[in-house]
């Protein structure tokens, strides 16, 4: 038991010289591209930066959904010629309410209306996402629980596609962008100390359509004319215009856009140049409209809304509006990266500046060097000699833990710091408990070889029940928390695994070599 | 100190008649807990904005903070029910805002803080912003306190598998007289109780089960080793044999602690305060309340069941 063979001590010291060599690229920056160098990375707290929480705007997605199935089963119906129904959409409920007049034509429409239904899901197990309800008269049209799911996890993704898009025009460094539960987005910027400009970018859905105007509506009734919205100018007082609903190209339809300063005027402007789908419609568009005023839409706010001097046929074309250097750069960056399927709401942010996370690190690690030497100090005064092999085994032990959170590319935050030192102040826990019993079993009566395998076997199951009940409730911890928190799990739950191989395996080794060597007749205990 | 100890906390053979105190240790911390209690139901925990929800601004300003003047400021910006107050150092400044009922909101008031510094106090500086939805520090909330009672149900069910039922509960009731006095810390020195402060309530309760295990193992040889010694002389005589293990194991993260607490700047010092006040009154119910409670739960009980378990393990 206490013989430790010669491939064993290779193990035990390859494993500490494998920990100092993960444990080296924190130290140094990497040498080249080539060279695989995992360091610990530093959270928010402690580097400075930005963190935000997004949300998807679940209700948003659904409503849009529940629309464009009401758009495709009016069409259905009329083609099925059902005459006399009413489609309204409910999007509190998730559902489509369709009524029908005649209902002799009831099994036509809902013949027509399951046709609209895909499904959803893999192969293996595809499911409808339409569910049906027919009573005589109506028919309810439910978008089923995994067509919700379905539809939030694509919003989510294609969310993040375009947060992506928008955050890299921005040349921000390394930002980490993730889904975070079924409808939230987690983006964290590194180096970015107000967060104010990247929010105002997420914050628009930049839907952008080019529609007719109706000049022969009047703006100021209460109500709009059916297919015509009332829409606010952008930046401009309370003035409304009419505008048509039907659109006539996308902004999806965009493949270029980009801030400029007209030549005639030198004020701001976006160039914007459609694709071949967009040229198409656009040149038809204006040919049929010369003379009529042609609305620029995003988001619900019409940006301008010139008039079609002569059909636009190159496919280019030009935005003005009471733009600034800013603003104009603004949008060319929001119409080049696209829509966003809903609009996202802020609902976490944390910003921290770099002095902060400076005093942080500086504060950290002055509390875990003197944590550091107390505890060894302490070790030495309490066990001597046995205090030094825990002591060896603590350096090896924090070598390790930094190794094994490069290795995973752990995130430090400040309450990792904390963690980590009480690890270290936990991990002599292990030798304590094991130098007590072997002292104990030395005072027995027991030879020292047999005092020092006793005392490590008998120590053992008790370190392991100890050490068990920590490392469950700080994997709880990981699982139930967010954020910085979870830092402190993480170096924990490592510290735990590192704890035991380092208190059991290299003190252990350590105290086998020196008996070898010495032949004490009594143990130093 | 470089070969033999030079210190012992307490010398071999000790022999404290700590059942004697069993009573007044259990009176004292069943006051201390139902205490806790009261002070967590008024005034109660004073929550981070991590479970309340709102706005934190850090602010440094060039020279010792002028609260006068910053409140004067915040004032005339006309931000409502702001929380000023000092946060460590004296040019360091936190302010608390309330949540606000839109984004557009919350940028609003943030300018209005930032402008209020400026004019009492030019050249002041915000070096952290943190604002919380009321969704999201709901959620945060409901998964810390999760977190806390899964962990509590995951020890009881380890505990009961590796030692007999007594011991577990024994250990759970003792950790959850602990908790409440860690509550009761919290709400009486008002520190911030967040996502962190569930980290030191989690690491006060893996670590105070440490404890346990360690007099509780020692229980367990002794009721194999001394078939016919009473319980209440066994349970002494366990306790004072672990007295060095409990005694030192404490010490150490007591020591790891401190400095935190000391120097470990202000975000963490009430982490580690609470850690340091966990630590003692874990170490403390090791004695005093884990072991007097497996007294009670009677020694006919915990032999007859052992017998079975030590005949197995031969």
């Amino acid at each position: 038991m206490m013989y430790f063979s010669r491939l064993k001590t290779s193990l035990v010291l390859g494993v500490c010289l494998l920990g100092l060599i993960f444990a080296v690229p924190n130290l140094f920056a990497a040498p080249s591209a080539w060279v695989p160098w995992r360091a610990i990375h530093l959270g928010l707290d402690l580097r400075g930066g930005s963190y935000l929480l997004l949300e998807v705007d679940m209700a948003a997605v659904i409503k849009e959904r529940l629309d464009s199935l009401a758009d495709s089963a009016r069409q259905g119906l009329r083609r099925a010629g059902v005459a006399r129904f009413v489609v309204t959409p409910q999007a509190a409920q998730n559902r489509m309410v369709v009524r029908i007049e005649d209902t002799s034509k009831q099994d036509v429409a809902l013949k027509t209306l399951q046709e609209l239904g895909t499904t959803v899901g893999n192969q293996t197990v595809a499911r409808p996402d339409l569910e049906f309800e027919s009573t005589p008269g109506q028919i309810v049209v439910t978008l089923s629980a995994p067509a919700l799911v379905d539809r939030a996890r694509g919003a989510v993704q294609q969310s993040i596609e375009i947060v992506r898009r928008r955050i890299d025009e921005t040349g921000v460094v390394d930002p980490l962008i993730n889904a975070q539960g079924d409808s939230r987005i987690v983006v964290q910027l590194p180096g970015v100390e107000d967060p104010k400009r990247i929010k105002d970018l997420l914050g628009k859905t930049a839907r952008m359509t080019f529609r007719l105007t109706d000049e022969t509506a009047n703006v100021s009734n209460p109500v709009p004319p059916p297919g015509v919205d009332f829409l606010a100018m952008e930046g401009g007082p309370g003035g409304k215009i009419a505008v048509r609903r039907r659109v006539e190209v996308d902004g999806a339809n965009l493949t270029d856009a980009r801030a400029g300063q007209s030549p005639q005027t030198g004020e701001w402007v976006v160039n914007f140049t459609f694709d071949s789908i967009g040229t198409r419609r656009f040149a038809e568009v204006s040919r049929n409209n010369v003379g009529h005023p042609f609305a620029i839409v995003l988001d619900d706010k019409v940006i301008s809304a010139p008039n079609i001097r002569e059909a636009i046929t190159a496919g280019r074309g030009q935005i003005s509006g009471s733009f600034t250097a800013r603003s104009a750069t603004d949008l060319a960056v929001l119409l080049r990266a696209g829509a966003l399927p809903a609009p996202l709401t802020v609902v976490e942010e944390r910003s921290v500046g770099p002095e902060l996370g400076a005093d942080a690190i500086r504060a950290g690690a002055i509390a875990l060097a003197v944590g550091f030497v107390l505890v060894m100090v302490y070790m030495a005064v309490f066990y001597g000699l046995f205090g030094w092999f825990a002591n060896v085994a603590l350096v090896a032990n924090l070598v390790l833990m930094v190794a094994i959170l490069s290795l995973l590319e752990a995130t430090l935050t400040l309450p990792g710091m904390a963690g980590m030192l009480l690890t270290l102040g936990m991990a002599v826990d292990a030798n304590i408990l094991i130098n007590e019993r072997i002292r104990e079993e030395a005072h027995n009566g027991r030879t020292p070889l047999n005092a020092m395998e006793t005392g490590f076997r008998r120590a053992f199951s008790t370190i392991v029940d100890s050490n068990a009940t920590t490392f469950l409730s700080h994997v709880m911890l990981f699982i139930f928390g967010s954020g910085p928190v979870r830092g402190f799990a993480v170096t924990i739950t490592v510290g735990i695994i590192t704890t035991m191989f380092t208190a059991t395996m290299l003190a252990r080794m350590l105290m086998v070599q020196w008996y070898g060597r010495n032949r004490p007749a009594a143990l130093p205990v | 100190m470089f070969f033999r100890p030079l210190l012992r906390i307490v010398p071999d053979h000790t022999k404290i008649n700590f059942m004697n105190g069993r009573h007044a240790g259990l009176i004292v911390s069943a006051v201390l807990s139902i205490a806790s209690i009261i002070l967590f139901i008024t005034p109660g925990l004073h929550y981070g904005i991590d479970f309340s929800g709102g706005i934190i601004m850090e602010v440094r300003t060039p020279a010792p903070a002028d609260f006068t003047k910053i409140r004067a400021g915040l004032d005339a910006q006309g931000v409502k029910e702001p929380g000023v107050q000092r946060f460590g150092e004296d040019t360091s400044v936190l302010i608390r805002l309330p949540v606000q009922p839109t984004e557009a909101a919350t940028q609003i008031i943030v300018g209005k803080v930032r402008a209020a510094f400026e004019q009492a106090q030019p050249g002041s500086k915000v070096m952290r912003t943190d604002a919380v939805g009321a969704s999201v520090s709901d959620e945060l909330k409901t998964n810390g306190f999760l977190a806390l009672a899964v962990s509590l149900a995951m020890i009881l069910v380890y505990i009961w598998f590796r030692f007999e039922w007594q011991f577990a509960v024994g250990a759970v009731v003792t950790l959850i007289l602990d908790v409440t006095k860690a509550i009761g810390f919290l709400a009486l020195t008002r520190f911030e109780f967040d996502l962190v402060m569930v980290g030191a309530i989690l690491t006060i309760i893996g670590y105070s089960t440490n404890d346990k295990v360690v007099v509780y193992d020692r229980m367990r040889e002794n009721l194999r080793k001394y078939k016919t010694m009473p319980l209440r002389e066994l349970i002494d005589l366990s306790i004072n044999e672990t007295l060095n293990r409990t005694l030192g194991t404490s010490m150490t993260v007591f020591l790891a602690a401190l400095p935190l607490a000391l120097f470990g700047g202000a975000t963490l010092s009430g982490f580690a305060w609470v850690m340091l006040f966990g630590i003692v009154v874990g170490t403390s119910s090791s004695i005093f309340i884990a072991a007097p409670i497996l007294l009670f739960l009677g020694e006919n009980r915990l032999r007859r069941d052992m017998a079975p378990v030590a005949a197995k393990a031969g």
